[in-house]
């Protein structure tokens, strides 16, 4: 079901394609992929003076097409929630701009931007009503009366919180509030929808539920949502497109896909998902790609490997699911031990003592019977796909 | 079998001297709950109900020739005379206009004090309220200063300002705004800024206690959904300081509707308001029950106008 969303982008395209069109007279701004959205120029924040700088943003440049869910990805204090900000218009940036369809906007204050916000923490106002809430934008854009009315019903049955438009805020719980949050700022229709983390104070099951739920909500609305988020596996879940941010820099921006196979460098690859590292020497290469030597001897031709200078040391980094266990024979890249096996039900875990490449971890479906077999202290070959590894730029 | 009925006796008997243990306990809870209430419980007593229990039968009784009320027949003419008078001539009863202009003077003058310091609190109260910790507790204990001085003195120097030949005329004629000093004194501006001025931080005080807790997000929320700053002023922060606002208004309200030294001073008599009614009362006509029957109207007044006040409150968070 994963895959079909983001492994195949035909598929999500199309997808997309249908629910627009199929809503096309409510969702009058209904827009074309592929033009930019929202685009960050050499955007720089510091904040701070003298020796307490801190750099938030480094130089970051990025363009988020229309109709795009995009998600910043990154830890916590890598300057992904204040590049939201500044699209906001909550945060100046220092040097650098912000174009929102073609527009500067960088010094426009927030309400002057077709942009809105789904916060951290709902930021619901709590003297109003549901209705109220989902109103707030549409009555301060002075929009007729009957205009916001119809609206507020459509927002409310959009996120299924009929029954509950005369409630006050704090008479709803987490996962409804979470949802008004949305309709309240999806009512005024932005150009750009911002989710600050929104899913983080959910439980796990509604978490699942709500990132399917954001996902249909961006296909039905039309609108460019830019998501910032740490969970790496929300972000693969939902997401057109991911920008993984480290440090105040955007690392590497990419489509769920590229980003999971493809990883740009190790910091990258270590954040997204579970990953082995292998050094390996790159020994020759051409326009096919370079081969490689593993510590072990073995030779690897690899058709990606395009690195600056020949005869260097790369890293390389595998996927665990990428990786095969198999009986020891010539066809394996590496001989290891099994150290420990954890049962995930759907899959199991092998830790295994890699000789000539330290720990590997490697993950097989329970489909093969070989967790029957398989025991700690066995002597186990490994086989590694060539397209399954990928060549780290550093 | 005789250990074992042995040991449900003694369970039982555990068990009903654990009642009675209890019950002794709970008595002791509610002696000592009293015992520790009795302190405040006596200064109501006898610093507040029994002072007014006496202004309630002086306000029943008949004036003495000098002072005092004449014991101890009960007569309701201080009560009658609230709201009628007798015509000197015929004995008849009319309308006592002059005490409904004086009580109507008072509350708008009261209302008027009450706007100003909200107005002048108000911003006050959130510029404090945005300020970092340290400079909120400096800025708190600059707002309560004035309390540290008499309130006399500091009506004196509020003097010292208005007068013909005091600050602010000398100023604004070096300034070459006017030739002749302004007429400040012994005016209604001069009563309503001086009780403004006096009762100030009873605004401030509750207004920041409420701002100070106000969710700064939920402005920002504000601003993003495109409300201008006034907006955001109307519709988000009024709404949710309002405990802020009600509480401060009372606060300045009702010391104000019955205050005596500042509106005696600044006005200088020129204007008759409640306070000064109530001690003229007092001390000129020497009418006591009719200075009890004004004082306990006045506190009649005010709570019906915070009851009516409460009851639409309740009603609103029950709708």
């Amino acid at each position: 079901m994963r895959r079909t969303i983001v492994g195949v982008p035909a598929l999500a395209y199309a997808e997309k394609k249908f629910t627009n069109f199929k809503s096309s007279d409510f969702w009058q701004g209904a827009k074309v992929a592929g033009a930019t959205a929202i685009e960050a120029r050499n955007v720089i924040k510091t904040f701070g003076t003298g020796s307490e700088a801190f750099r938030a943003l480094d130089n970051v440049s990025v363009t988020i097409r229309q109709n795009e869910f995009f998600t910043l990805l990154g830890p916590s204090g890598c300057g992904k929630t204040t590049l939201l900000r500044m699209i906001a218009g909550f945060e100046l940036p220092t040097s650098g701009d912000i174009l929102l369809d073609g527009q500067p906007v960088a010094h426009l204050p927030p309400f002057k931007r077709q942009v809105n916000t789904v916060f951290q923490s709902y930021a619901l106002f709590p003297h109003l009503t549901v209705a109220e809430n989902i109103a707030f934008g549409l009555e301060m854009l002075g929009r007729p009366k009957s205009e916001i009315e119809s609206q507020v019903t459509k927002m409310l049955k959009l996120v299924q919180m009929e029954p509950m438009r005369n409630r006050k805020t704090n008479q709803i719980s987490g996962g409804q509030q979470q949802r008004v949050a949305l309709a309240r700022a999806l009512a005024p229709h932005p150009k750009v929808l911002l989710l600050d983390e929104p899913l983080s104070a959910l439980d796990l099951k509604l978490r699942k539920g709500m990132q399917i739920e954001l996902k249909r909500l961006q296909m039905e609305t039309g609108i460019t949502f830019i998501f910032v988020t740490h969970d790496q596996e929300e972000a693969l879940t939902m997401s057109d497109r991911i920008a993984v941010m480290s440090k105040g820099k955007i690392l590497q921006v990419g489509s769920p896909t590229e980003i999971y196979e493809h990883p740009a460098d190790r910091f990258v690859a270590h954040f997204i998902g579970e990953t082995n590292f292998i050094e390996a020497d790159l020994v020759e290469q051409n326009g096919d790609g370079g081969r490689l030597r593993l510590a072990s001897g073995a030779e690897i031709f690899h058709p990606h490997a395009n690195h600056p200078t020949t005869g260097q040391k790369v890293s390389m980094v595998v996927r665990p699911e990428r990786i095969e266990l198999a009986p020891l024979d010539e066809s394996c890249q590496f001989a290891g031990t099994v150290r420990n096996i954890v049962y995930f039900g759907t899959d199991t875990t092998y830790h295994l003592d890699v000789e000539n490449a330290g720990e590997m971890t490697v993950r097989m479906q329970n489909r093969w019977g070989h967790q029957s077999v398989l025991q700690i202290g066995d002597r186990v070959g490994l086989k590694v796909e060539s397209d399954a590894l990928q060549v780290l730029r550093d | 079998m005789a250990a074992t009925s042995d040991t449900v006796t003694d369970a039982l008997a555990d068990n009903g001297r654990a009642q009675v243990a209890a019950r002794k306990a709970a008595s002791r809870t509610v002696w000592t709950r009293w015992l520790m209430l009795s302190p405040a419980l006596i200064t109501i007593l006898v610093c507040g109900l029994a002072p007014l229990f006496i202004i309630l039968a002086y306000s029943l009784m008949k004036p003495g020739d000098y002072a005092g009320v004449i014991c101890c027949k009960i007569v309701p003419d201080a009560w009658i005379n609230l709201f009628f008078e007798q015509d000197m001539f015929s004995d008849a009863m009319a309308p006592n206009y002059a005490y409904y202009i004086i009580f109507a003077r008072s509350i708008l003058m009261a209302l008027f004090t009450t706007a100003l310091a909200l107005g002048v609190g108000f911003p006050t109260a959130y510029f404090i309220a945005t300020r970092s910790p340290k400079l909120r507790n400096l800025m708190l204990f600059l707002i309560t200063i004035p309390f540290w001085t008499n309130l006399l003195i500091r009506t004196y120097s509020i003097i010292m300002v208005l007068q013909d030949q005091g600050v602010l005329n000398k100023i604004l004629m070096k300034l070459g705004i006017i030739d002749q000093p302004l007429q400040l004194m012994y005016t209604n501006i001069a009563i309503s800024y001086g009780l403004s001025y006096a009762y100030l931080p009873y605004m401030v005080l509750p207004l920041y206690a409420s701002m100070e807790k106000l969710d700064f997000r939920l402005i920002e929320a504000g601003y993003d959904l495109y409300a201008t700053r006034f907006q955001v002023l109307r519709r988000l922060i009024i709404p949710l300081v309002k405990p802020g606002i009600v509480a401060g208004s009372i606060l300045v309200f009702i010391p104000a509707i019955g205050d005596y030294v500042i509106t005696t001073q600044l006005g200088g008599g020129t204007t008759m308001m409640f306070g000064s009614l109530i001690s003229q009362q007092f001390l000129t006509a020497r009418n006591w029950p009719q200075g009890s029957a004004l004082s306990l109207g006045l506190m009649a007044l005010v709570m019906i106008a915070l009851l009516i006040y409460a009851k639409k409150a309740v009603g609103r968070a029950e709708s």
